[in-house]
């Protein structure tokens, strides 16, 4: 990214949110800065074709349309897409803290005052696109952000009424009621949390997170949250800690949590601390292949909407490719050379490109 | 284990190494070499009987296989008890969520009269011609007005007689005024019948108004006939044309049937459910005779003992069992309450396994002449001079005076097999109820006794045989888990 003096000037030198609006005839777009209150207007060029404009950037930016935003830091010259009115997976990421440490977890938490992030978000949800289909909350752990969740939830209610919501949560912290009435008092209409539930016992899911108690919070901030009428998602990662147990697992959803609207299975994604504890935490899909079927069949039998993420369609047994989900996102996914004339492949999310560290031994093409 | 990256604990951090504490539960003897433990609500395991001691003495180790299962399952403890006795307690409101809803099923005698004359009937019936039986419009009005007093939001009106098509004219009545003065509640209604009035203009009606046909089927031609004696001789044909007429004009699902199992039954379950496949259900109620009404008198000619019943019922089910496996859809229905009971959370509805009893609180039952009565088989007692479970009448009762000025909250007190002698400690208390006008009937006493009880005889041994088979046969444990939903 360059800037020219004028830009320099005008930002007072300070990372800023800018919105990209029209396009001008001479292709430059014009850019608002969002981070101050009296909106200055700069132009946006994208690549070197042109007229001179106050900020440049280099070709590989063209995808940008009118409509996105970015963050960007005239100190470091760093940019970062925050935002894009074409995708259907826009993730708001609202801090990096966390007050779990789990074994595979794919964003290493970090404590640092990171509360620009929401500040940000805040400035950018009135512009977003209004037929925004989905909006997704990530961190860290956003329920760290009290005040500051519920004010951003409040807002895409008031700003994006038809937008659905997704927030991944450890649920720990509704264990407090208030909490959770809160949240469910500042939610936009079609709204879920997707709560992370390692295990059917205590020491096994507070092992998986690092962190004594916390079966116990979230299983009373599941309880809760469904007594204040927020729809709830379990999600279980499957690793070599968790598999065996899967089928008890099941069980354990289907007589205790039977009010969840969805149970996601998750596969790994080779980011993070699960590049650290790789050797701990891997197995082979195909070895457990019996559990996860067992797993879905009970789930699935007990009327819960059960959905696998991240496998390939070549690991899982036949029965069981009706429940995966094309789950990683398009401009992330992968395939390998042995999946060339594989007629399942248009189905298939494919791998992580974190898979080229490490992937199952047995993915092959079906024909 | 390979290791885990520097910071990481390993799971032994985790796990509180102190003996786990236990949790209430009940137990006792499967078979010679097992135990099935129930908790608080209803969940249950299958142990080892030689494990007992130690798991209560709390000498199970913390690596014992069984020990995670125990914990997942309420029974024991390490460190979030907490959250046990809150998952427990969230299953027990959820389980007995109808309880705060109040009566749902409402069941009318539109007439005493029938043409059938059928051995085992558990209510009185007089001959057609007699009107003096029937329910009078007056008499209808005042029924349906006390029922709207019901607090569900859902009201079931099930019709029945004698033979409630011959009183039409009051069916249609009392299907009018029910919607027309209803407020928010669903209502459903179902006209329990023989079939052999059913004429194009009760069918109009029917379809008009969503009203659902619950009919006998007792098995083949032979049987059922013999069971169900009428002039000419010609149930069986009557019903099957009946049931498909019904399933022409209103629906194929609209139309359920019933069997009831008499001594003649009691030689061939696999002909009876034979005639329940040729004809299209896909389930079938294995129904133990009531012991009421004509029944107790012909008890000589269509009774049985109870273990002749439970070879009937095995028999029965392993036969549905094996249809199943070859591809027919075919459900038992008290397999699959009982089922439901065990393997979920979710509440039912089935009146005669409810604690407190589900008599009055979860049915009444309006009678021809108005008198208002907590179950048909209270009716019926009450017919044979035993008033114990007469509840009011709607020409002076008020809603609120039939529960409080009647038996009803003593019978509700004393039927509530958490605290019954022989049931508190049972370990199928969770999945059974109590069903007092049976235990009256019997053996004279509300409470009853169990040790020779046919009502805890038959359900223990319908439960045993149950969870044995979720142990034992896999193919069989895998069909009756699709029963539960």
């Amino acid at each position: 990214m360059k800037l020219n003096d004028k830009a320099h000037f005008g930002f007072g030198a300070k990372a800023f949110i800018g919105l990209l609006e029209a396009r001008a005839a001479d292709g430059n777009y014009a850019l608002r800065n969002l981070s101050i209150d009296d909106p200055k207007r700069l132009t946006l060029r994208i690549g070197s074709s042109g007229s001179p404009a106050d900020v440049s950037l280099s070709e590989e930016m063209a995808y940008l349309r009118a409509g996105d935003m970015l963050r960007l830091n005239p100190q470091t010259n760093d940019i970062r897409v925050l935002y894009r009115g074409s995708s259907r997976h826009n993730f708001l990421f609202l801090t990096e803290r966390c007050n779990s440490r789990c074994l595979m977890c794919s964003q290493p938490p970090r404590s640092i005052d990171d509360s620009y992030l929401a500040d940000d978000i805040l400035r950018m949800i009135p512009w977003m696109a209004k037929d925004t289909r989905e909006l997704g909350i990530t961190g860290g752990e956003p329920t760290l952000l009290h005040d500051r969740l519920t004010a951003l939830l409040g807002a895409v209610k008031e700003h994006l009424p038809s937008t659905a919501l997704h927030m991944l949560s450890n649920g720990r912290l509704f264990s407090y009621l208030r909490y959770a009435e809160r949240v469910a008092e500042a939610k936009p209409a079609d709204f879920m949390v997707g709560v992370p539930l390692y295990a059917d016992t205590a020491s096994a899911h507070d092992f998986v997170v690092q962190a004594s108690g916390a079966f116990e919070e979230t299983l009373f901030g599941l309880l809760n949250l469904a007594r204040v009428g927020v729809r709830v998602e379990l999600r279980m990662v499957v690793h070599r800690h968790t598999y065996a147990r899967l089928p008890q697992f099941a069980q354990f959803v289907a007589r205790n949590l039977p009010f969840v609207d969805q149970v996601v299975i998750m596969g790994l994604e080779l980011m993070g601390y699960a590049r650290s504890n790789l050797d701990s935490l891997w197995i082979d899909p195909v070895e457990y292949q019996d559990e996860l079927e067992r797993c879905v069949h009970h789930l699935d039998q007990a009327g819960l909407n059960v959905f696998i993420y991240n496998h390939q369609l070549c690991l899982l047994r036949p029965s069981l490719r009706r429940f995966a989900k094309k789950s990683i996102s398009d401009w992330k996914n992968i395939y390998l050379p042995e999946c060339d004339g594989c007629t399942l492949k248009t189905e298939c999310g494919g791998f992580f490109a974190s898979a080229t560290l490490r992937h199952s031994s047995h993915i092959h093409s079906i024909r | 284990m390979t290791k885990l990256a520097a910071g990481f604990k390993q799971i032994g951090h985790y796990r509180i190494s102190d003996p786990y504490s236990l949790l209430p539960f009940r137990f006792m003897r499967l078979d010679a070499g097992r135990h099935v433990l129930t908790n608080m609500a209803g969940q249950h395991l299958v142990v080892p009987a030689g494990i007992m001691p130690e798991l209560v003495e709390r000498r199970l180790p913390t690596g014992h296989p069984l020990v995670p299962d125990l914990e997942a399952g309420h029974f024991v403890t390490q460190g979030a008890d907490d959250v046990h006795l809150e998952l427990l307690a969230a299953q027990i409101r959820t389980r007995q969520a109808r309880l705060a809803d109040m009566t749902a099923l409402h069941m009318f005698v539109v007439s005493l009269r029938c043409d059938h004359s059928c051995g085992y009937c558990q209510v009185s019936r007089v001959s057609e011609d007699r009107k003096a039986f029937d329910m009078t419009p007056k008499t209808a009005d005042r029924a349906v007005d006390l029922m709207l007093r019901s607090p569900s939001r859902q009201l079931k009106v099930e019709f029945q007689g004698g033979e409630p098509l011959l009183n039409f004219p009051v069916i249609q009545r009392i299907v009018e005024r029910t919607k027309k003065r209803a407020g928010e509640q669903d209502l459903a209604f179902v006209i329990a019948t023989n079939l052999a009035f059913v004429t194009d203009e009760i069918l109009d009606f029917c379809a008009a108004h969503q009203i659902c046909i619950s009919t006998s089927l007792d098995g083949p031609p032979e049987l059922h006939n013999t069971n169900r004696p009428r002039p000419g001789k010609d149930a069986h044909a009557r019903t099957i044309d009946g049931i498909n007429r019904c399933r022409a004009r209103l629906g194929h699902d609209r139309v359920s049937a019933l069997m009831t199992c008499t001594a003649s039954s009691l030689a061939q379950p696999e002909a009876i459910i034979d005639e329940y496949v040729r004809h299209g259900f896909q389930e079938i109620f294995l129904r133990y005779i009531s012991p009421y009404g004509f029944a107790v008198r012909a008890a000589n000619k269509v009774g049985y003992e109870t273990e002749q019943f439970l070879e009937f019922y095995r028999r029965g089910l392993a036969n549905i069992l094996n249809l199943n496996g070859e591809g027919v859809r075919m459900r038992e229905v008290y397999a699959s309450i009982l089922l439901r009971r065990m393997l979920t959370s979710q509440p039912t509805g089935y009146v005669d396994l409810q604690s407190p009893a589900g008599a009055g609180l979860s049915a009444l039952v309006y009678n021809y002449n108005g008198e208002v009565y907590a179950s048909d088989e209270g009716r019926m007692l009450a017919e044979m001079g035993d008033k114990t479970f007469h509840l009011g009448s709607v020409h002076h009762s008020t809603w609120e005076s039939l529960f409080l000025d009647s038996p009803l909250l003593d019978m509700a007190d004393r039927t509530m097999t958490e605290g019954l002698p022989g049931c508190s400690e049972c370990a199928f208390q969770p999945w059974c109820g109590s069903d007092r006008v049976f235990h009256h009937a019997t053996q004279g006493d509300a409470v009853g006794h169990r040790p020779t009880s046919a009502f805890c005889r038959r359900n223990m041994e319908i439960m045993r045989h149950l969870v044995r088979l979720l142990e034992d046969d896999p193919a069989a444990a895998e069909i009756l888990r699709g029963w539960a939903r």
